[in-house]
């Protein structure tokens, strides 16, 4: 459990860390090192180097405005979760961040080096993609806004290529009358989730459903994003909403559950977002007409 | 003083030390020691054909790497069958480094030694081994088809064949009104303590000695091996345990390959050597526990007494067998627990299979045979349509039955005769406790707001302080410190506390003046080791008898200075006085130089023990016949057979209808270990254990696939229960002090463990109706009964129809439906729906995530009456609320 040899760079300024990152195709960005620390102690990454971030100047921002929030490669876990302009703006960053593992690993991962993992169990590229947020990328030959869709590759398989180092990501705000839930099934508390769903419903004046969206984690090799407004219509209709997620989610089994339960778990938690959402949306649409 | 320490709730005087990151565990030793790191077996069957280390010669940094050829004489021969038994025909154990043939994955093949850890991997890695694999046989059916030996000269895979009987129970069982047969099965888990095992030796060549600092459960044993392989007298090697995170019995077995080799290279390279093991090591080459296969048969009579209990038993035991069939005899005798049984056969047959050996476990065998009854007091319950409880009731040993004689061999080779109790209390406490006879009504409760809810009991009874013996011994200096040393070690059960509590109530000393020592073969020499719950009874009663000797002569010496009968003094607060005459008094540290006749003083103190100063008699001898200087004493404690504990658990569980998690609302556990010595210990003991217990029950196993390879060798997928797994628990001790010893206690360490897979099984079969008979039980395997269930049209459809109503609930009004709005929005992840979380929408709201917190959310409303409950509701509550910022 000692990682092979590798070099380190600790570069001050984002114009060193991405010459380091040109200069040498096969090294790894650390940030908060949460995933990557194990992986090089269990020696299953053997980078030929380091790049450690966490001395550049003005990655670290966490910046709330009206249409979302953009969260910088060094703001951490717990920083985002406990900002309460960040979940006024955009409540998915909250409610998804209290599930990611456990509050001393927080205190350190970060936000944008969980997206960059890629992991299609982790919370964040689901909201992410739920959201259709987006991940800015620099590299020295230049600045990239690449799409959360078109992120998201394949498991631990993010668009990123070498010499490119992920700089922040943007969530789009929560529109109006539109509420947001999070819900997941962990073996332990803070574990990976068996099956995980993130979804937004948003109401007309007339309590219609106007769009009911949601996002799956653990049970597809990437976030796998689903429109059920026609399955839930108008009414929402969850249960139809749930059958319809269960035609179309061909989770894998390992050794925690079965492809079965996994796939009876994403319509449970399909139910159970859909209409907290709602929920969320109503009581928004009631707070907004002051009843 | 005037203060009793003895059974008081004393603070644990080792928490400043190990909390504040002052402990000296194996790792924080020899930081400049080179660094052993081992190439272990990637197969589980293989024979090897050649091992090429010329690439591991490149690493600079590297010191030697060494494989089985180049082990001498003892080093590399087969290590040592520990505990040898008639029963054991084909015992088998490994040699230190691989030759010829790998068994299991993770078995050692090289040693590497390197200037630091990170070195020493790299070499590990370039360490080619050429391997011709074998066919692996992996679990019970497997070793029992025997379509491939794990041992060529092993037939049909069979170690050893072990009964144990009285009467004839087949033929009990077939006279009897009602007769069950059935099959169980446990899986495998493991002790897996927080710190792996380590060693780091030192080799002194001018003296010829060697210190080995090791993470061992028996210092002494370790000394004893290394001296045998490495050829050196007993008195040329120190083993020494430090401060040990935890053995829960895997640091018992001795010597470890590696506590061979790395003293073997120490004294070659003449360098430290050390090597810490680390997590995935622990988890291949360490050693597991549990695997069992019960096939059961039994008769009884119309109020549920057993007449004849017949059980036969596959044991697991991987693939080696260096501590003996210690787990098949624990589970085949104290199988029976409490119970007064007909007849009784049990037959284990131990089966060599290619994975990582079976040694005991914190419970070592009882949580599975204790599973096997107490599933079978549940069947024969459910069969009579009699109260569980009940049933248990009938069968149990009365108080006036003691001693109470099985009629088996135990562990220590001794009867298995209890030697106090009283279970019918035990029984009577745990049902009140938990609500037993109030719980249809709670049951009902839950039921009308959709949830599901279930309550388990069980009862056990563990033999604890096993033989041979332990000892103490006890020095009072100069100074008035009592010096408390005993061989046996500690990896965290309190040894500090306890032992000085029972040296100050002994001595009448303050409990501030005593520093206890264990496992430092320095300080004590004969020791058996800390396992079987048997630290506080043996290294417990052989340090009070060391401290009866020294406050014997302590009150001698006393005596001739005050010049008054030893019977007339006292000894309170450190100071010998007089008995109602405080005036006339002489403090232990005075009594101490009094009882070492000086040459040469070095201080005022010492000066009146001095040849001109003592006035004693010069016609005698300053050190009289029969006497000995100084304020010591030294005694052992060795009973003719076991003490027996004993408890009832019982928990509350919850089982969610959509996604079949399983969340534990209250746990009651009602204790007897004798004399309690510090019942805040003893808390701490049980509550360990039942987190275990928990671990085992719902979260642990050991995936080995058809190959044998270990698919969750991590704390990432081998489940061991967090803080937010293990409910709170509810304590409540009985004392019944054992006739067998002077202190009249019990052992405690293993009692939390013992009964949970078996409580937590029949608490779930109760709230699911549907029969649980194999343990650990994940959600994934619940949702799979019960689609087994549904699709026979069991017992628990109707359970299931009601599951697809309220997973959907929401759908049918629609969103505008505001009852049903305003519930999801407090609970998205709730417990059992919309339904279930009506009336908790606020406490809701701090955890919408819900799954396990959102279940157990609940308990308030099921237990209105518990308030304590309410308190640990509440906590969880606030941690749920502290994670989420």
């Amino acid at each position: 459990m000692k990682p092979p040899p590798f070099r380190y760079h600790a570069p001050r300024t984002l114009e060193e860390a991405l010459d380091v990152l040109a200069a040498d195709p096969s090294a790894k960005v650390l940030a908060g090192g949460q995933s990557l620390v194990p992986l090089l102690n269990m020696r299953l990454a053997a980078p030929s180097a380091l790049v450690d971030i966490n001395r550049v100047a003005g990655l670290d921002v966490l910046r709330v405005r009206d249409d979302g929030v953009r969260v910088g490669a060094l703001a951490r876990h717990a920083r985002v979760e406990r900002s309460a302009e960040a979940g006024a703006v955009q409540p998915l960053l909250r409610l998804a961040l209290r599930h990611v593992a456990h509050p001393v690993i927080r205190n350190r991962g970060t936000v944008v080096g969980s997206l960059a993992h890629a992991d299609p169990a982790a919370e964040l590229p689901a909201v992410l993609a739920l959201v259709g947020g987006t991940v800015e990328v620099a590299s020295a030959a230049g600045r990239r806004t690449v799409r959360a869709d078109a992120f998201f590759r394949g498991p631990l398989e993010p668009a990123l290529e070498p010499g490119d180092l992920a700089v922040s990501a943007f969530f789009p705000a929560l529109p109006p009358r539109t509420g947001a839930a999070f819900a997941e099934t962990s073996r332990r508390h803070g574990d990976y989730a068996l099956a995980g769903a993130a979804a937004t419903v948003a109401l007309d004046r007339d309590l219609r459903v106007t769009s009911a969206r949601a996002a799956y984690l653990g049970v597809a090799a990437t976030p796998l994003v689903l429109d059920l407004t026609g399955a839930a219509g108008p009414a929402g209709d969850w249960a139809a909403a749930s059958a319809h997620v269960l035609e179309r989610v061909e989770p894998e089994a390992d050794i925690h559950a079965s492809a079965d339960y996994r796939r009876h778990l994403t319509g449970v938690l399909t139910a159970r977002v859909l209409r907290a959402a709602a929920a969320g949306a109503l009581r928004d649409l009631r707070k907004a007409e002051g009843c | 003083m005037g203060t009793r320490v003895f059974g008081e709730p004393v603070r644990r005087r080792e928490d400043a030390r190990l909390l504040t990151g002052r402990g000296r565990f194996l790792d924080d030793l020899g930081r400049d020691a080179l660094a052993a790191a081992f190439v272990r077996s990637p197969h589980a069957h293989a024979r090897v054909l050649d091992i090429d280390v010329m690439d591991a010669l490149d690493v600079d940094g590297l010191v030697a790497v060494y494989t089985s050829e180049d082990l001498p004489g003892g080093v590399g021969e087969p290590l040592p069958l520990l505990i040898p038994h008639p029963a054991l025909t084909h015992g088998r154990t490994a040699y230190p480094l691989a030759r010829g043939i790998v068994r299991h994955v993770g078995e050692p093949v090289a040693m590497v030694v390197a200037r630091d850890r990170y070195l020493a991997e790299d070499a590990a890695e370039r360490v080619r081994v050429e391997y011709e694999t074998l066919p692996a046989v992996v679990g019970i059916e497997a070793a029992t088809r025997a379509e491939h030996l794990v041992h060529d000269d092993v037939p049909g895979n069979v170690g050893a064949v072990l009964v144990q009987e009285t009467g004839d129970a087949a033929a009990a069982v077939d006279a009897a009104p009602h007769r069950l047969e059935f099959r169980l099965s446990i899986e495998r888990s493991a002790s897996t303590p927080l710190e792996g095992r380590g060693v780091y030796a030192r080799w002194d060549a001018d003296d010829g000695s060697l210190r080995v600092y090791t993470s061992t459960q028996a210092s002494t044993g370790v000394r004893a091996a290394i001296a045998a392989r490495l050829g050196l007298p007993n008195g040329k090697v120190e083993v020494i345990a430090p401060d040990v995170g935890g053995g829960f019995g895997v640091k018992i077995v001795h010597p470890w390959p590696e506590e061979v080799l790395v003293p073997w290279a120490a004294r070659l390279l003449g360098r430290e050597v050390k090597w810490a093991e680390d997590r995935r090591e622990h988890f291949v080459s360490a050693a597991h526990e549990r695997g069992q296969v019960q096939d059961v048969r039994v008769g009884f009579d119309g109020e549920g007494r057993v007449l004849g209990l017949d059980v036969r038993i596959r044991h697991d035991h991987g693939a080696y067998t260096p501590y003996g069939i210690i787990v098949p005899i624990v589970t085949s005798t104290q199988l029976l627990g409490p119970y007064r049984i007909g007849a009784y056969r049990a037959e284990v047959t131990s089966l060599y299979t290619n994975t990582v050996m079976v040694t005991p476990y914190r419970g070592a065998g009882r949580p599975q045979g204790v599973f096997c009854m107490e599933r079978t007091m549940d069947r024969i319950a459910r069969h009579l349509g009699l109260d569980r409880a009940d049933v248990r009731a009938a069968n149990l040993i009365q108080p006036d039955e003691f001693p109470y004689d099985q009629g088996l061999t135990f562990q220590d080779g001794r009867p298995l005769v209890y030697d106090s109790g009283d279970y019918p209390e035990l029984l009577r406490r745990a049902r009140e406790l938990v609500g037993w006879d109030g719980f249809e009504a709670d049951r009902a409760a839950a039921a009308s707001r959709g949830r599901r809810v279930g309550v388990g009991i069980g009862i056990y009874v563990e033999g604890t302080g096993v033989g041979p013996y332990e000892g103490g011994h006890v020095e009072i200096d100069t100074a008035g410190r009592v010096h408390v040393s005993t061989g046996l070690t500690s990896q965290g059960q309190s040894h500090e506390t306890v032992f000085a509590q029972i040296a100050a109530a002994e001595l009448g000393v303050p409990l501030a003046d005593v520093r206890v020592t264990t496992g430092d073969t320095r300080r004590f020499g004969y020791a058996v080791g800390t396992f079987a719950s048997r630290a506080a009874v043996m290294s417990g009663n052989a340090i009070a008898l060391a401290c009866r000797k020294v406050r014997a002569k302590a009150l001698r010496i006393a005596g001739e200075a005050l010049e008054a009968d030893p019977g007339d003094l006292d000894i309170a607060d450190g100071v010998v006085h007089v008995k109602g005459d405080p005036s006339a008094s002489l403090p232990l540290r005075t009594v101490a130089v009094l009882s070492n006749p000086l040459r040469y003083a070095f201080d005022a103190e010492t000066a009146a023990a001095t040849q001109f100063a003592t006035g004693r008699p010069v016609t005698e001898p300053p050190v009289a016949p029969g006497d000995e200087p100084g304020l010591e004493g030294r005694d052992y404690y060795s009973p003719v057979r076991s003490t027996f504990a004993a408890g009832a658990h019982a928990a509350v569980v919850e089982v969610d209808p959509d996604t079949a998690e399983i969340a534990i609302l209250r746990y009651v556990v009602v204790h007897d270990c004798g004399r309690l010595v510090n019942p805040m210990v003893v808390e701490g003991q049980i509550h360990g254990g039942v987190a275990q217990g928990v671990g085992g029950a719902l979260y642990e196993r050991m995936v080995y696939d058809g190959s044998g390879q270990l698919l969750n060798a991590s704390f990432m997928d081998f489940l061991m229960p967090y803080a937010t797994e293990v409910p709170r628990i509810e304590t409540d001790h009985l004392e019944t002090p054992s006739p067998l010893n002077p202190l009249g206690v019990k052992g405690a360490g293993e009692a939390g463990v013992i009964p949970v897979s078996a409580v937590i099984a029949s608490a779930v079969e109760d709230a699911e109706g549907i029969r649980i008979d194999a343990m650990p039980l994940s959600p994934d395997d619940l949702f799979a009964l019960r689609r087994q269930v549904e699709s026979a049209g069991g017992v628990a459809s109707a359970g299931m129809g009601e599951r697809g109503a309220c997973d959907l609930g929401g759908g049918a009004g629609g969103v505008a439906s505001a009852g049903i709005s305003e519930r999801g929005a407090s609970d998205p992840g709730g417990g059992a729906g919309g339904v279930a979380s009506a009336g908790i929408s606020e406490r809701g709201a701090s955890n919408p995530g819900g799954g396990a917190g959102g279940v157990a959310r609940g308990a308030g409303d099921l237990q209105p009456r518990q308030r304590v409950d309410d308190n640990a509701v509440a906590a969880r509550q606030r941690r749920n609320r502290d994670t989420s910022g």
